[in-house]
């Protein structure tokens, strides 16, 4: 049944002292709410467990972008036009610019921000493989203070995560060492516009002379939680790329991932594309080897 | 967590909506959607799905092209919006409406306010837009009509029309 309006609040505190006041005020009672892309269509549906919503999309400090020599830090609320349209963002970690091409059309990009696909914790967000590779950092805020969490860490299981109650995520830090990684983003989904991923895939890699340095891969919508693959990495670091190696990761990716049947796909679907994602980008890497 | 149905009370929220100021007196957590709707009867904006997915309910937000669907009309206090209602002072839109009439980019006409609306903050940010781009800067508009070649078309032709002015 559709939700009536009367049965809930919406305050805007205006800045963010006072949204963490409030959010520690009554544990548990208020959600924030910054673009509503996920928000809304709960709320719509008349699904939304939460009655009081507190508005961040007004915050200034969540919604900058800052520039580092050594990182770049982009506020939770940044949406994904912003980092489309942001010069270091598109230059320096195309596969965020990538993935925020891919969520939704340009409304939901003007709207959907990163902390929102972040806090939302769905396996599906094609966003987060690209934050497992690139090595971000959270900042989570509350009014006991700051804390910084690797992402690595921060999801514990399905739509579960390290954050408190009390706490909201103020930005997102990326190291600036991965600027001369080639890098390599691919999203398998019923239709490429709109459409949530079946399987989507990240990965930076670096090699010489068809060896193997450095890789770093991260695939969505293939286990509870974004997953990055240590162990199809460790197969290959320091491997020259042939076709053996190639079957070895296919073999390694299918065992290091645990996909389900849902409504989008199957488990064995989504295992065979998973595998065959990670062979493309091992082909490619090794095409761009030998032409080099 | 207090779950009895709460009554709680309106407030009163202003924005510029075509370019005249409105106050309304509304429950913050209504869609800007059905505040367009019901309270200013401005019934151009459709819904379709009402979940962010088919692009009927588009409206400019300070120049942003948003689902009207999904923000709550709190977040639009103070904020200037224009609807399908309002478009038609802009210099884009009347080769738009030529070229979606000489097209044949209008069926049954729900879509047709959205896909106007984000093709018209495509060309305001894009001069002369490829076809990816046009497929792209629609992409968040669902028609189940025309089978989209002619309301690519009819963008593509205001486009050309704007840049042999």
């Amino acid at each position: 049944m559709r939700a009536d309006p009367a049965d809930y609040k919406l305050v805007s505190p205006g800045n963010l002292q006072a949204v963490l006041s409030l959010l520690s005020s009554e544990l548990s009672q208020w959600l924030p709410i910054a673009g509503g892309t996920d928000v809304m269509v709960l709320y719509s549906a008349g699904k939304l467990p939460n009655r009081n919503l507190i508005n961040i999309w007004d915050i200034p400090e969540l919604r900058q972008i800052e520039v580092f020599p050594d990182s770049i830090r982009i506020g939770a609320a940044s949406t994904y036009t912003a980092l489309r349209e942001h010069e270091i963002v598109s230059k320096e970690f195309p596969l965020l610019a990538t993935a925020a091409s891919w969520t939704g059309g340009v409304a939901n990009q003007n709207r959907g921000t990163l902390g929102g696909n972040i806090a939302n914790a769905s396996p599906a967000a094609d966003s987060l493989p690209a934050l497992l590779v690139y090595d971000a950092d959270l900042t989570l805020v509350s009014v006991r203070g700051e804390r910084q969490v690797p992402y690595r860490s921060f999801h514990t299981g399905y739509k579960k995560t390290v954050m408190a109650s009390d706490e909201l995520i103020r930005d997102i830090s990326l190291p600036r060492r991965f600027s001369g990684y080639p890098s390599h983003a691919r999203k398998v989904g019923a239709r490429n516009a709109q459409a949530i991923s079946k399987v989507c895939f990240a990965a930076l890699s670096q090699c010489a002379h068809g060896i193997v340095l450095d890789v770093r891969l991260a695939l969505g919508s293939v286990a509870p939680v974004p997953l990055r693959l240590h162990e199809t990495e460790r197969v290959l670091t320091g491997q020259k790329i042939d076709t053996s190696l190639i079957d070895a990761a296919r073999n390694c990716v299918m065992k290091e991932i645990h996909p389900i049947d849902d409504i989008r796909s199957t488990a064995r679907y989504r295992a065979a594309v998973a595998g065959n994602l990670v062979a493309a980008f091992l082909g490619k890497l090794a095409a761009a080897e030998s032409d080099a | 967590m207090n779950t009895s149905a709460g009554r709680n009370t309106k407030c009163e929220i202003s924005f510029t909506v075509n370019g005249e100021k409105k106050r309304v007196l509304v429950h913050p957590m209504e869609r800007l959607l059905d505040v367009l709707r019901h309270e200013l009867e401005l019934t151009g904006t459709k819904e379709g799905c009402g979940e962010g997915e088919c692009g009927s309910c588009s409206v400019l937000l300070d120049s942003m092209l948003v689902n009207s669907c999904l923000v709550p009309v709190a977040q639009a206090n103070g904020a200037s919006i224009i609807t399908i209602e309002g478009i038609s002072t802009r210099d884009l839109v009347k080769p738009l409406q030529e070229a979606f009439l000489e097209c044949g980019g209008a069926q049954c006409g729900i879509c047709t306010p959205g896909m106007i609306l984000a093709a018209v903050h495509l060309l305001e940010k894009t001069s002369a837009p490829a076809l990816a781009d046009i497929r792209e800067g629609l992409s968040g508009n669902l028609c189940r009509c025309t089978g989209y070649m002619q309301i690519f078309e009819a963008v593509a032709s205001a486009a050309r029309r704007r840049v042999a002015k």
